[in-house]
């Protein structure tokens, strides 16, 4: 305790003398090479935006291409040029390569990057009473290796031969040979030396976000008072720490294998007419290298998006969290989990039958603890006072989508199942909902939440409502369909699939899901104007909007750089003590002393606030 | 001029709608009250999210239940399909369940317990029971899904049994090859360097084994007997896929992999039971293979055993069609080799003739 008292002291006194620095920092200083972690997260969110538009544009291209198969996008040909062919036809190896960078920038750089990046930089230290990040140089460097990451990747979309597009998990021998595609030529090149520089960019930004929790707590912030925003944040980066490396090792084979002559993952090829020399390889080697990191890495995405949800749910409903810490708990117990349930993306590979049924047992616990999420969520609805801010409603689609998309999860976690769902629409409709639009979710309820704080303005609801309904129905429009296909047999990754008499038919579905589609992704410009706009012409915030008892609401309505203007405040209470029996307001901020709330208090508060007055 | 005038009607919209966000914002800020911190649509939207619910459940129901043409289940033709289908639509009825009744606590208790004046939310931090209720009875009902699962999958999995019929199936960028053991009911090893622009498989010569191996232009197994597919790729990851066999697996370089089925249903049976008289059992690729990736088609024929014996015994060895090919055949087999695949003499000296000539240049 007293090591963290000095540490609070000392970052006290130093971001009070920032913070007289402060006035004179250049524009540069302030906005661009900032370490004020404030800054950083909406760094990441603007350029998390970016890459969502990017990502979801590229989604909307190649619905085109499968809703409309004879349609002629020549109108096209001004952005795509020889992307699309003169007969107005779509390029499949480019439509091969759309799909990978779609799920590439969804999944590294909005889901992860945009999400983790945005709100653990701004609420770990908000919600935790610290002036700042352990080392805002660290913080400083992880925002600019992601920018480092994204400018390699954007421009790996612009050459002549393509991006990379293997698919965004990039099984070799396929990413592995410029013979196979050409993505895999100079596109996969740069793809590799951006995702290096990005799991640079998620380790450091992991490393402190681990560091701050641990270390730069406010007085009073024992771990089991802090809101489980940051026990979600904290757990996602031990996760990130723990694979993401994986995933360096992973990638650095597979440049040896395609720059210096090794047979990692390769064996027996032959290709282009002539056989390679590769011998002794094994491209499951790879995959079982890439899921060690790619499935911790859903929960990465995800584990934010609940934490967010959990704030958001409680504070709307006037009410706590029900069962904290089971939650608590569950988040341990997927973190756990993640680590050991990879290979059941690889019941059909080849890997042997033994080693799947280890993984199917294991994926179906992993089940367990995911349910005790969605059954708290919906308790903590239940007998509320439910407030429908913009924010609220996208955490209960949250929750809908992660009941949904969970539940198809027992079919593709059954190996005996998996064999025919395997790759199919059924698997897209799963992940699209439980990671993907729940996460993207999440990510929206963040940011409906904490806009007031981030810039001191509110952004409009009725906007915000419009969006939400649109983007909420659409979601379901677009993805639930998918399943019904998948059942169909309909294999993923296809560019068309009127050579199949078995996938002729469902056009018309094929048609709705991409006019659903269409119709969500236009919604996110609402999104975009109602962010944007009030940015610098929404109205004032208040300190405190949503009446919420997290501590980045006892800051000032715009905080400076360090956060609190005088001294930091001191943490009594959980943070889920709303509409507490006997309080005279709905809601009791952790700053309140249990010895000015006898009222409300139960008989151990009691005691607590007995021995609160002797400490003071 | 076409191009312009949309142009600018999209402008035309966009700032309308613009005024009308301006308008109406600036009539809220005259209604004042912005102490008021409950959303003024608050009931609108809580009945929205339960006519949502109403609504989805209906069309979801409409739509599972006949409500469209197209039907998304295909006919299962394999025994093990049936074991695969039957877990299926076992675990389509939990999560069915716990779906709809889990959606609907969400979005009516989001309905019934909405914002109202005076009413005050139940402080209700835990319940260790109810908690351990739905953390234990989860795990039972997946501990039954699990167990149920893994005995359909040691079952499915295990060697195939004796006297499969076993297939030889290779993916490369972007067709199937098939091979057949032929008389001898073995398959002859195969080496990727052997292969060239007409020994596609890379079929090796020097085994005895390979000499009447045949590689016809479509599959053709026997209904009611077990077929084993030994599968491999020569040059990127693929997938042998085929639905309504309930069957995929993988076909990965330089690992073979294998998967075995016992087909139920003729081609004929099944034109009769979908009505299609065009119905043709469809190979699919089903790993991202590169850019012809969605047309890896072919054909699988299933016939009645005596078919598929008649049909068999039909097909001409490899090396017989590809006579050039005794050259890779050892000298002292190459007699055997002409006698058993049947390659006439003429043609036996003409490749003789061959090898001499091109030997003395």
């Amino acid at each position: 305790m007293s090591i963290t008292d000095i540490q609070i002291t000392e970052k006290l006194t130093h971001g009070d003398d920032h913070h007289d620095d402060h006035q004179e920092q250049s524009f540069i200083f302030k906005y661009i090479f900032s370490t004020d972690h404030k800054t950083i997260a909406k760094q990441f969110l603007i350029t998390g935006i970016f890459w969502a538009i990017l990502g979801g544009g590229l989604s909307v291209l190649f619905r085109l291409q499968l809703g409309f198969p004879d349609m002629d996008m020549g109108f096209l040909q001004p952005f795509l040029g020889d992307w699309i062919s003169n007969s107005g036809k779509l390029d499949p190896e480019f439509y091969l390569a759309m799909i990978t960078m779609h799920g590439t920038i969804m999944v590294f750089f909005v889901l992860t990057a945009g999400l983790s990046g945005t709100f653990s930089n701004y609420l770990i230290p908000l919600q935790l009473g610290a002036r700042d990040m352990a080392s805002g140089f660290m913080n400083l460097l992880s925002y600019w290796f992601f920018f480092l990451s994204s400018i390699i990747m954007f421009i790996s979309m612009f050459l002549s031969t393509g991006p990379a597009s293997g698919g965004w998990t990039i099984y070799p021998p396929l990413s592995a040979l410029p013979q196979a595609m050409s993505g895999s030529g100079m596109g996969m090149t740069l793809w590799l030396v951006s995702m290096v520089f990005f799991i640079a960019s998620t380790l450091l930004g992991g490393i402190n976000y681990i560091t701050t929790v641990i270390n730069l707590r406010t007085e009073g912030m024992t771990f089991r008072r802090m809101p489980l925003t940051i026990w979600a944040f904290f757990i996602t980066a031990v996760l990130g720490l723990l694979s993401f490396p994986v995933l360096v090792a992973c990638v650095l084979l597979l440049v040896f294998d395609r720059s210096f002559g090794t047979s990692f993952y390769l064996s027996e090829i032959f290709i282009g007419g002539e056989a390679l020399p590769n011998l002794g390889g094994s491209p499951i080697l790879f995959q079982h290298l890439f899921w060690f990191l790619g499935h911790p890495e859903v929960y990465i995405v995800i584990l934010p998006a609940l934490g967010i949800t959990s704030e958001v749910i409680s504070t709307n409903s006037r009410k706590p969290i029900f069962g904290y810490t089971a939650m608590i708990g569950s988040i341990l117990a997927i973190a756990f989990l993640s680590f050991i349930v990879w290979a059941h993306h690889m019941f059909i590979t080849g890997m042997n039958p033994f080693l799947g049924s280890i993984f199917m047992f294991l994926t179906l616990i992993i089940a367990i603890p995911s349910a005790v999420k969605a059954f708290n969520y919906i308790t903590t609805l239940w007998k509320g006072n439910l407030v429908f801010t913009p924010a609220m409603l996208f955490s209960i689609g949250l929750v809908s989508f992660f009941i949904s998309g969970g539940l198809t999860g027992l079919f593709l976690g059954n190996a005996a199942i998996d064999i025919n769902l395997h790759d199919t629409y059924f698997v897209v409709a799963h992940f699209h909902l439980v990671m993907g639009s729940a996460a993207f979710f999440g990510l929206l309820a963040g940011v409906y939440h904490w806009f007031p704080k981030m810039f001191g303005r509110m952004m409009d609801e009725k906007l915000g409502y419009i969006h939400f309904w649109l983007t909420f129905v659409g979601v379901y429009l677009v993805f639930f369909p998918l399943h019904y296909i998948g059942i169909a047999g309909f294999p993923r990754r296809y560019y068309s699939f009127t050579n199949f008499d078995a996938f002729s038919s469902f056009v018309d579905l094929n048609s709705f899901v991409t006019v659903a589609a269409f119709i969500t992704f236009g919604a996110q410009f609402i999104f975009l104007f109602n962010f944007f706009y009030n940015i610098f012409k929404g109205k004032k915030a208040p300190i405190n909007p949503w009446n919420s008892n997290t501590l980045e609401w006892t800051t000032p309505r715009v905080p400076e750089h360090g956060n609190w203007p005088g001294e930091i405040p001191k943490v009594y209470r959980w943070p889920y003590d709303y509409s507490k029996p006997g309080a005279k307001d709905d809601f009791i901020p952790q700053t309140i002393p249990y010895h000015k709330t006898e009222e409300s208090n139960t008989d151990f508060e009691n005691e607590e606030g007995k021995k609160e007055r002797f400490d003071n | 001029m076409l191009n312009v005038i949309i142009i600018i009607a999209a402008i035309l919209i966009l700032v309308i709608l613009f005024a009308i966000f301006r308008v109406s914002s600036l009539v809220d800020v005259i209604k004042g009250d912005s102490s008021n911190k409950i959303p003024s649509s608050n009931g609108l939207q809580a009945n929205l999210l339960l006519l949502f619910l109403i609504i989805g459940l209906i069309g979801g129901f409409y739509y599972s239940f006949g409500g469209l043409e197209e039907d998304f289940v295909l006919p299962v033709a394999s025994k093990h399909g049936v074991i695969t289908d039957n877990l299926f639509w076992w675990t389509m009825a939990i999560t069915g369940i716990v779906f709809i009744v889990t959606q609907i606590f969400l979005f009516g208790f989001s309905w019934k317990y909405q914002h109202r004046e005076n009413q005050v939310a139940y402080f209700y931090p835990h319940n260790n029971k109810l908690e351990m209720v739905w953390t234990i009875i989860p795990a039972i009902v997946l501990a039954a899904l699990v167990f149920t699962g893994w005995k359909a999958w040691i079952d499915i999995t295990r060697e195939s049994p004796e006297g499969s019929e076993v297939i030889e199936i290779m993916g490369y960028q972007y067709a199937w090859s098939v091979r057949y053991p032929g008389a001898d009911n073995v398959l002859g090893n195969y080496d990727y360097l052997k292969i060239d622009a007409t020994n596609q498989m890379g079929i090796d010569f020097s085994d005895r084994a390979s000499f009447d191996d045949f590689i016809p232009r479509e599959i053709h197994v026997p209904k009611g007997k077990p077929v084993r597919f030994n599968i491999r790729a020569r040059d990127v990851i693929h997938s042998v896929y085929q639905p309504h066999f309930r069957l995929q697996m993988n076909a990965v370089p330089g690992m073979p992999t294998q998967f075995w089925f016992e087909p139920t249903k003729t081609t004929e049976e099944m034109r009769v039971e979908t009505g299609n008289p065009d119905f043709q059992y469809e190979l699919v690729c089903n790993k991202i293979c590169g850019q012809g990736h969605f047309a890896m088609r072919y054909i699988i024929v299933v016939d009645e055993l005596e078919d598929y014996n008649e049909w068999f015994k039909s097909q001409e060895p490899w090396l017989k069609q590809n006579a050039d090919y005794l050259t890779e055949v050892p000298e002292k087999l190459r007699e055997v080799a002409s006698i058993t695949v049947g390659i006439e003499n003429e043609v036996w000296s003409n490749v003789q003739k061959g090898l001499t000539n091109s030997s003395s240049k």
